[in-house]
């Protein structure tokens, strides 16, 4: 009965998802100040209504209930009860009513948050973001309903996925959901834009914080993702630009672009039609994303239960937002007026520059991703587009992109000096040279690359720091005139350094973990050690061990160095009875913001087993790199600006001659 | 500098990288792509030494050897030819005999194809979708079971 109730809830919001469709954008166009009201209200019940039935679902899941076929199909009585709760998104019907959810968790957002938008804006925006909404909850009616039931419920269900059954899948999923589809309300505000046929600073400051909040839980997801595949995959890759991680890069590129060319409009009222068209892109990149995970083209962790009617389905909606929102951006976009003009060498160049490597990027991506499939489908050709493919094309356009991004925030609007800027860059570039002159000094020139991408790293964390140093004078005002210039530098200085110098570790992480790793592969009795960079291994021996659902082959292994035990490992081979089901569980030794890390493979019988042992310097950097970022966004959001919402066009004035020009 | 010359130079920058991307896009596919390859396209047809390739198929039951050093040497099969195939690392969780499977690497002067990446992706139901066409085409497929 509880599971029709959950039934039932999504059906009204599936209703109320149409009425405001119509309604509040009706009454937008029509200038009805009632019919507009109702967007708010509206939004927020279609939240309640989706929140009970995903309660429900979850419910279903606790209490084990296999009356009910997605519960059966992915659940376990004897599955840890944390796993019965993730488990709930853990597959293809539960993920796509969290993904429903988090649209109406938005568009109730808008609705409750959205008090300083102009009445109009917000009801259109709420109606787009419902067209949206109206098409993914009918999809979950349609085909992917979690609430069917059998009608012989089973004694026992089929358990989860072993992969998934990690405390990654309760922060991965949720984190990058939050992400993708927050780019919806983006997309939203650009279809209603387009609609109203306005468009000015003000719609890119409203439009910003929301950027801001969708790509920072990108970032948090795809880092979470990366490092979840790390360390329960087994393989010890951190990227594997398989295309369900292209799925998900590509947003996030696009959404670094938009971010940064949101600035421009907010500032200087130019790139207008540019900015519209990348929200636009980057949200229906997103749609392409959940297209090739959820459609079966792929086979893939990811791709759950196949089934071409969900494929098809996927497929018209992707073509009717897609096609729709560029069809009415071509129709609308030359309404817009043009703003600011501006020399190439100023921040809205920098800026521009941005954005014309983040978009070739992600054209780069967006061909290795389709190009098999295309080729698949057209010729019936087999092909594999894998890291090579992407080191030739990414990698390049990301190295000029790198060496611009501490030049950006000292460049002046409208006309900058480049001299002017490469001199408050000295220190970092002087810190750069060095680093490179004494990594080749201490690894000879055999490797040229890394000693560059070290260098590159350097330069852009330095560049962030001494940018927010000079900004304020601190070495000349004295320090404690300094620190109080420094807190009262706003939240978008700050946000903008943090992620700049959060791109750079990251970019340390990749290129000393990809070109100073160590990897021993081996065939180990218990009694042998293997030695990679200052630590060695030994193999104690393996036992068996019961887990709740499954049983493993436990490895012990002692980790010395210089003949002191720093740590013992115990990774494991696990075999999940349920589903007959082997997965590898990593050794994982952290060591400052270096890893050893262990995976096991085989055993050969007569106590022989295959490890894998590496040595990765500072890979942890790839992932705080991220993190770094994230609160970078977390700052540049609490800046007082996007908090009071956009000024009237003459207050604006005032207050521009009033507060320096950043 | 005028509006024209600068409008100009946002054009030129922008085409520049543009055309600097595809030109990195065009050559990375015509260079950096591997082609999907069965044990008869391997067997029929001569590959140019040193040449990247996808092999994939079934592993032969009872063709799997273990040495020492973690290496491992199997045949891949698609029920009408047959090539032997070296690995030294750790196999997916999922590698069986009987299994559908997908290498990459190269195949050396004695006909034996040297792996260095052996797939078998994460789930329990895994058929590389390669393997299921090509062995459809040759008319070994044994319906959906088969890939159960």
């Amino acid at each position: 009965m509880v599971i029709e109730f959950g039934h039932f809830a999504l059906v009204l919001a599936f209703i109320l998802t149409l009425v405001q469709s119509v309604v509040p954008i009706w009454g937008a166009l029509t200038g009805d100040t009632r019919l507009m009201a109702t967007a708010s209200p509206v939004a927020q019940a279609q939240f309640i209504l989706v929140l009970v039935s995903f309660i429900v679902l979850t419910g279903a899941y606790l209490n084990s209930d296999f009356s009910v076929v997605n519960v059966w199909e992915n659940s376990h009585s004897a599955k840890p009860l944390l796993y019965k709760f993730t488990g709930v998104w853990g597959n293809h019907e539960g993920s796509m009513l969290l993904w429903v959810l988090i649209l109406v968790f938005f568009s109730a957002l808008v609705g409750l948050f959205g008090g300083n938008l102009p009445a109009d804006l917000r009801a259109t925006t709420l109606s787009v973001q419902s067209w949206v909404t109206a098409g993914f909850v009918l999809f979950i009616l349609a085909t992917s309903n979690p609430f069917n039931r059998i009608p012989n419920p089973p004694i026992e269900g089929n358990d989860l996925n072993p992969i998934l059954q990690d405390i990654g899948l309760a922060i991965h999923p949720p984190l990058l959901y939050v992400g993708y589809v927050g780019f919806s309300i983006v997309f939203s505000f650009a279809v209603a834009a387009l609609i109203l046929g306005r468009t000015d600073a003000a719609w890119a400051r409203w439009v910003r914080p929301w950027t801001l909040l969708a790509w920072c839980f990108l970032t948090l997801g795809i880092a979470m993702g990366s490092y979840w595949a790390y360390y329960e995959l087994g393989w010890g890759g951190w990227w594997f630009w398989d295309p369900v991680e292209n799925a998900s890069f590509m947003p996030w590129l696009a959404g670094t672009a938009l971010l940064h060319s949101a600035i421009v409009m907010e500032k200087r009222e130019a790139l207008k039609v540019w900015t519209v068209l990348l929200a636009i892109s980057t949200f229906s990149l997103s749609l392409l994303g959940a297209f090739l995970v959820r459609s079966g083209v792929l086979t893939s962790v990811h791709a759950f239960a196949t089934d071409p009617a969900r494929g098809v389905f996927i497929l018209v909606l992707l073509c009717i937002f897609i096609g729709g929102s560029l069809a009415l951006y071509a129709w609308r976009a030359p309404m817009l007026k043009q703003g600011g003009l501006f020399a190439p060498i100023s921040r809205e160049g920098g800026l521009v520059l941005n954005n014309l490597f983040l978009t070739a990027a992600t054209a780069a991506v967006l061909v290795g991703t389709l190009y098999p499939l295309v080729l698949d489908a057209l010729t019936g050709e087999k092909i594999s587009v894998g890291e090579p493919f992407f080191n030739l094309t990414f990698g390049p356009l990301m190295v000029p992109l790198l060496m611009a991004v501490p030049f950006g925030p000292v460049l002046s609007w409208k006309r900058g000096d480049l001299l002017a800027a490469t001199q408050r860059l000295y220190v970092a570039l002087g810190l750069a040279l060095l680093v490179v002159l004494f990594t080749f000094w201490l690894w000879g020139m055999e490797r040229v690359l890394a000693p560059l991408g070290i260098g590159l790293a350097v330069w852009v964390m330095a560049g962030a720091v001494s940018e927010i140093v000079t900004r304020v004078k601190f070495f000349e005002i004295g320090l404690k005139r300094g620190f109080s210039r420094l807190a009262g530098l706003p939240g978008s200085a700050w946000g903008t350094a943090v992620a700049h110098f959060g791109v750079g570790v990251t970019v340390l992480g990749i290129v000393t973990a990809t070109a100073f790793e160590y990897e021993r592969i081996e065939t180990m009795r218990a009694g042998d050690t293997v030695t990679v960079s200052d630590y060695q291994v030994t193999f104690d021996g393996a036992a068996p061990r019961r887990g709740p659902n499954y049983t493993e082959d436990v490895g012990h292994f002692t980790i010395r160095k210089g003949g002191v035990t720093v740590a013992e490992l115990d990774p494991s081979k696990r075999f999940y009875t349920a589903r007959q089901m082997p997965t590898t569980e990593a050794g994982i030794y952290t060591t400052g913001f270096s890893q050893v890390y262990l995976s096991l493979g085989e055993s050969r019988g007569d106590g022989a087993m295959d490890v894998r042992v590496y040595f990765k310097p500072l890979i942890t950097l790839i992932w705080i790199g991220c993190v770094i970022m994230a609160i970078g966004a977390v700052l540049s959001m609490a800046d007082r600006r996007l908090r009071v919402g956009a000024p009237k066009p003459a207050a604006k004035r005032r207050r521009t001659s009033a507060v320096p020009a950043e | 500098m005028t509006r024209k010359q600068r409008r100009l130079t946002l054009i030129g920058s922008a085409g520049a990288v543009l055309a600097v991307a595809l030109g990195l896009i065009l050559f990375a596919l015509s260079d950096q792509i591997v082609f999907f390859q069965s044990p008869t396209d391997i067997t029929q047809n001569e590959l140019p030494a040193g040449q990247r390739i996808r092999l994939g198929g079934l592993v032969e039951e009872g063709s799997v050897v273990r040495s020492d050093d973690a290496k491992v040497s199997f045949r891949v099969t698609d029920m009408e030819n047959v090539i032997p195939v070296t690995y030294k690392g750790i196999l997916p969780d999922l590698f069986r005999e009987g299994q559908g499977i997908v290498t990459e690497g190269v195949v050396n002067a004695n006909g034996v194809f040297v792996a260095d990446t052996v797939l078998a992706k994460h789930d329990e139901n895994y058929m590389p979708k390669e393997v299921t066409e090509a062995l459809k085409d040759k008319g070994h497929w044994q319906g959906d079971e088969a890939a159960q």
